[in-house]
């Protein structure tokens, strides 16, 4: 589904990805773990199309396509979905009002016909049990005043109602508790199938607990330093990210 | 010449210049004299500010001088007791104090300053032995056509004080002018040019204090200019407490360099009609200015506070705070103008200005403005006008606190947001006493 | 080109879509004024002796006042006498009837999506139209004739109603207020007004809309709204103008007087010619509007969405006389190019426990100048008076600008007064976020657009909520800063 080789990129002229190479299939679900400052969130933004980010090399392809000639919009209507790790506040703008205008968007560039009302509000109603959001959340400005888990739920809301083929989660487990990391998790458990993938961008293993991933993979300074099962998160969990650092550091 | 505001004061004036210059002998062809004379020129043809003069709406200076003030007669001689003197110092304050008595310095009951790379000077005395510097910013930051009574201080201001601050010097204690005015017997009115050159990496507190003292009418004019250079933090306090017939204006204009920090705080505690315009220019990048400023007003009193903030450069940030109670039948005036130019992209700037009224006689014009060309910026003002909460005064009352004490306290809440900002322990202990006294008699 | 430059580069090069001109043949008056002009408007509009005299002292007082200077837009001297003042479409007497209404007309409404055959009505909304200085047709008139509401012309007002017309016009806005109100005193062609009898609720929306289509013409049109004891309207106004090289005068007068109890909304969307992209052209729009709480819990909301015009100056205001009642000014003006707006509103309370709101958001782009200007005032005796103002500004792009100038005058301790405002512009994190979700980027901006304006559109009548959406989505697609 999705392949990345060599993808390197830079901010302002700072080389933040260094070639990173991922392969990842329908139906997996891959972690992407690493110190803070390696480049786990550039990765997520980058596969997303954000401007700020320069790809200097490297290729990207998403199911067939190449997924960096698209603008941001069109990568989010071929199925690329970024849980972000700052949701943004728009004033005036209900999270409803934001989804019927990103779907019926998305549907257009499938050919489909727009959603009627009711069937836009039977799939809201339905997706909003699954991360037991309330209506009245909905209605709000789109992430104005909401608690941060609030917000985490909403971005998995989101990406229910939009259903996309490939969901980027990024640091979705920071600053939520215990209970709402699980609605997170169980949300993106339910939404899992064979024909759509995940990857998990996270700092902690925790979230790994609820969200079990086929693949971990360690980031350390742009690049992919290992790869492993579940095991290799628990052993970061134990040990720390300083052994990571010694080896690669070694190899370098 | 065409009817101008003000003319009889100006005829008075011009011939107080003339023959001011023929004293001169030599001198008459310096730079600064030529400053005085382009500024008594602006004044002939501009006038004082008219009836109709928008920065002068609510504030007709022009017609209370000619009502009140004699201009042609010379200020009387100062004939307080040393103990008027002392009694409006400020108690506990650590500081080199120079003290000027009806407008003139006087050295013997000034301190004598020496600290390595500081030079204060009186300001005649600046003229001849730092005529260089004095030249170099004199009428500088102060433009003889944004206020005509800049253009009146610029021709005739003679006292005052000079104060250069070398490179990375931090100056260990603050300096504290005070400016005494004895009205007791006559009229009484002077102008006061202070001259305040900070450079790198320096560090130093200046305060101003205004008192006049008697029962005759009195008129002083002020113009401060602070050259405030990279990475100097610069702190301004201008107290003033006159007596109830006592007419003042201040000018203070500050002109910033990158990563500077100048903090104004501005008191006006008394006076038949004060006027301060502050005008603070953030021309590097990372600069930081702070106007904070209060007014406590009874009886007729009448403060007119106008403020700009001119933002030139990006990256820097202003916060401005303006309290005001007014009680009987005073009047607050504040105009405040925030101006971010188009390249002074990143700015934030605030500014807030709140008002309790306490008599239905009392007024408030507030006109807090934004003007902003640029677009990252994060700008914001805003206003309130009100009474004291009466829940929380009931609150108060409830618990066996007698009325006009609740009060008091709820207003002193009120002001203390100010207070606060003042990071002078003496400053704030002394007005907090004061405005105590006056909120709970 | 950096990508934003690009986007504000389409953005700025955006065509005015009304700028479309009908072939009508027109009944003018010469170019100037003078007394004459003035008789000969009179005349033409067979008035009587009294209403000649009021405008001829009208133009005296206007002879002698000057155009104010303080507003913070700057355009080339107008040549009061190179304007035409009177422009009316040719076409016999008035129509009595739609059918006599001239088809090329109807078109052309049509063409801006006002239908005047009541078959094809808008629900529910009676329209008067008012083309160049002239009314041409008010619709769903016996219906509303049936409860006692008058709506008509204001010429036909002159003629049936001249008792009416004599006791209010120019109680709100006198004819020296100033110098535009002046003028339209002595010129004015035409307009509405709107009766309201005591303790009738209107059923459905009046709505007037105005078009300039002679060249060289002012308009000068008044609007003149009486609300008696314990009745409700709710009246809109749309204007449009075709796209000319020359600048055009437009300069309206708008009273309203609300009874004990009355209720009035008075809802605009002002999408005059804004001049081109170069800044030629475009309509002078100098308004004045007013209204009167004079009885007791009467209420005048104002609600304007002013995308238009090359020049504006507005300021739609209350004067809150009546105890207890309540003024409100909902505003959202959009600069775009060289556009220049300076507008926002008085409320003046002098009634004991009145209320008002303020709510203006501006937004500039281009090249533009939007400023508001609002003033607040509590009399003396206007105890617990309480007032609340929001003026939100959102820039697009480094080459424009906003200003806020807010007066607040209180000379009463009661009073609660409040007036924030802020400045932001449209971050670039919320339009990634849009685009996250597959919103493309035009759509993200007319969607944070429509957020940021979302409390003024929420007052307007729903016809009118959609047509200003498109209008805010139409005049800034793309503008990203």
């Amino acid at each position: 589904m999705l392949s990345i080789k060599n993808l390197q990129a830079s901010v302002e002229e700072k080389e933040i990805l260094r070639g990173i190479n991922l392969e990842v299939k329908a139906g997996e679900v891959h972690a992407i773990m690493g110190p803070n400052g390696s480049g786990k969130s550039t990765l997520a933004s980058v596969l997303a199309g954000k401007e700020d980010y320069e790809v200097t090399g490297g290729e990207v392809d998403f199911m067939g396509k190449d997924l960096l000639e698209f603008d941001a919009d069109v990568r989010a209507r071929e199925g690329v979905f970024l849980a972000f790790q700052y949701p943004v506040e728009i004033p005036g703008v209900s999270t409803t009002n934001f989804m019927k205008t990103a779907l019926n968007q998305i549907r257009e560039h499938h050919g489909e016909k727009p959603l009627d009302a009711v069937s836009f509000l039977k799939r809201m109603k339905e997706k909003m049990k699954l991360v037991e959001i309330d209506q009245s959340l909905l209605s709000r400005s789109l992430n104005e005043g909401f608690s941060g888990g609030e917000k985490k739920r909403n971005e998995i809301f989101q990406m229910a109602m939009l259903e996309p083929k490939l969901a980027i989660l990024d640091e979705t487990d920071s600053g939520l508790d215990i209970d709402a990391l699980r609605i997170v998790a169980n949300g993106v458990n339910a939404l899992k199938s064979k024909e759509n993938a995940t990857i998990v961008v996270t700092h902690y293993q925790r979230l790994l607990d609820y969200i079990v991933p086929d693949y971990v993979h360690v980031l350390y300074k742009g690049r992919i330093v290992k790869s492993g099962t579940k095991d290799l998160a628990l052993e970061l969990e134990e040990k720390g990210y300083d052994w990571i650092k010694e080896e690669a550091e070694a190899q370098a | 010449m065409k009817e101008i505001a003000g003319n009889t004061i100006i005829s008075s004036l011009t011939t107080q210049f003339e023959a001011f210059e023929k004293q001169l002998n030599g001198q008459s062809k310096s730079a600064v004299h030529q400053v005085r004379r382009a500024a008594l020129a602006q004044l002939q043809t501009a006038g004082l500010p008219a009836a109709r003069d928008e920065e002068y709406k609510f504030t007709n200076l022009t017609r209370a001088l000619v009502k009140n003030i004699d201009f042609d007669k010379s200020a009387p001689a100062f004939a307080l007791e040393s103990e008027a003197i002392e009694g409006v110092q400020v108690e506990g304050l650590d500081a080199y104090k120079l003290i000027f008595l009806n407008g003139e310095y006087n050295e013997s009951l000034s301190d004598t300053i020496s600290v390595d790379g500081l030079t204060v000077l009186p300001f005649q005395t600046a003229l001849k032995e730092k005529q260089e510097t004095v030249e170099q910013y004199f009428g500088k930051n102060a433009a003889l056509e944004s206020d005509p009574f800049i253009a009146m201080n610029t021709a005739f201001s003679m006292n005052g004080v000079f104060i250069e601050i070398a490179d990375k010097v931090v100056v260990d204690k603050p300096i504290a002018l005070y400016f005494i005015g004895d009205s007791a017997n006559a009229q009484l009115s002077y102008q006061i040019r202070n001259l305040v050159v900070a450079g790198k990496f320096t560090q130093a507190t200046i305060i101003e204090k205004f008192d006049t003292v008697g029962g005759h009418e009195s008129f002083t004019n002020v113009v401060n200019e602070f050259s405030v250079d990279h990475n100097a933090h610069i702190q301004y306090f201008k107290i003033e407490n006159d007596s109830d017939k006592a007419y003042h204006v201040s000018n203070t204009y500050a002109s910033q360099e990158g990563s500077s920090n100048f903090t104004a705080n501005t008191i006006a505690l008394n006076g038949a009609m004060v006027r301060n315009n502050l005008n603070i220019r953030l021309d590097g990048e990372g600069c930081e200015s702070h106007m904070n400023g209060l007014y406590v007003l009874k009886g007729k009193t009448h403060v007119d506070n106008h403020t700009v903030v001119d933002h030139v450069k990006a990256n820097s940030y202003s916060n401005e705070l303006y309290k005001g109670i007014m009680d009987d039948k005073s009047r607050g005036v504040f105009n405040g103008k925030i101006f971010v130019r188009q390249d002074a992209q990143k700015t934030n700037a605030f500014q807030s200005n709140k008002n309790v009224l306490l008599s239905d006689n009392a007024t408030i014009n507030t006109k807090p403005q934004l003007e902003i060309w640029a677009d990252d910026v994060k700008c914001s003002h805003g206003c309130t006008t009100g009474q004291l909460d009466q829940d929380a005064l009931f609150y108060l009352q409830a618990r066996g606190i007698q009325k006009e004490k609740a009060r008091a306290i709820l207003l002193r809440a009120f002001a203390s947001d100010v207070l606060e900002n003042i990071d002078n322990e003496a400053i704030k202990n002394y007005l907090e006493a004061i405005i105590t006294e006056r909120l709970e008699a | 080109m950096s990508n934003d430059d690009q986007i504000l580069e389409e953005f700025t090069s955006k065509e005015y879509e009304f700028g479309w001109t009908v072939d009508l043949e027109a009944d003018e008056a010469p170019k100037g004024l003078n007394e004459d002009i003035v008789r000969f408007i009179s005349a033409k509009k067979d008035e009587p002796q009294w209403l000649l005299e009021w405008r001829l002292d009208a133009f005296k007082k206007w002879k002698e006042m000057k155009e104010p200077t303080w507003p913070n837009v700057h355009y080339p001297k107008i040549d009061y006498q190179d304007i035409k003042y009177y422009s009316a479409p040719k076409k016999g007497a008035a129509p009595k009837s739609l059918d006599e209404v001239d088809p090329e007309l109807i078109a052309t409404f049509e063409k801006l999506g006002i239908s005047l055959t009541e078959q094809k009505r808008l629900t529910g909304v009676a329209v008067d139209a008012v083309i160049d200085s002239v009314s041409v047709a008010t619709t769903f008139k016996d219906t509303l004739a049936e409860l006692g509401i008058i709506f008509c012309s204001f010429s036909e007002a002159v003629k049936d109603h001249p008792e009416l017309i004599r006791k209010h016009m120019g109680s709100v806005v006198p004819v020296n207020d100033n110098y535009f109100a002046a003028l339209n005193s002595a010129v004015f062609s035409d307009g509405s007004f709107a009766y309201i009898p005591k303790g009738v609720r209107c059923p459905m929306e009046l709505s007037t809309y105005f078009r300039i289509n002679a060249a060289n013409t002012g308009q000068f049109e008044r609007t003149l709204i009486v609300a008696e004891e314990g009745s409700y309207v709710s009246y809109l106004e749309g204007c449009t103008a075709p796209q000319r090289d020359e600048n055009q005068l437009h300069a309206a007068v708008v009273e309203i007087k609300a009874a004990t109890n009355a209720e009035v909304k008075y809802s605009t969307v002002q999408n005059w010619f804004p001049g081109d992209k170069n800044g030629k052209g475009g309509i002078y729009n100098f308004v004045t509007k007013r209204g009167i709480c004079e009885g007791d819990h009467s209420k005048i909301s104002w609600t304007q969405v002013e995308t238009g015009s090359a020049v504006t100056w507005k300021y739609p205001s209350c004067i809150l006389k009546g105890d207890y009642s309540v003024g409100e000014f909902y505003s959202v003006a959009v600069t775009n190019n060289y556009q220049q707006a300076d507008t926002g509103t008085k409320m003046i309370h002098i009634g004991k426990n009145t209320k008002s709101r303020i709510v203006s958001k501006g937004i500039s782009a281009g090249k533009s100048q939007n400023s508001y200007r609002g003033q607040v005032q509590v009399m003396k005796r206007a105890d617990n008076a309480r007032n609340h103002s929001q003026c939100d500004s959102l820039l697009m792009g480094d080459q424009c600008g906003a200003h806020t100038f807010p007066y607040i005058d209180i000379e009463n301790q009661s009073a609660q007064v409040e007036h924030e405002a802020t400045t932001s512009k449209i971050g670039e994190d919320q339009i990634f976020y849009c685009q996250q979700r597959g919103i493309d980027e035009e759509s993200a901006v007319a969607l944070i657009v429509n957020g940021y304006a979302k409390e003024v559109l929420k007052q307007l009548p729903m016809e009118f909520a959609v047509e200003a959406q498109k209008l805010l989505a139409l005049t800034l697609e793309g503008s990203v800063g």
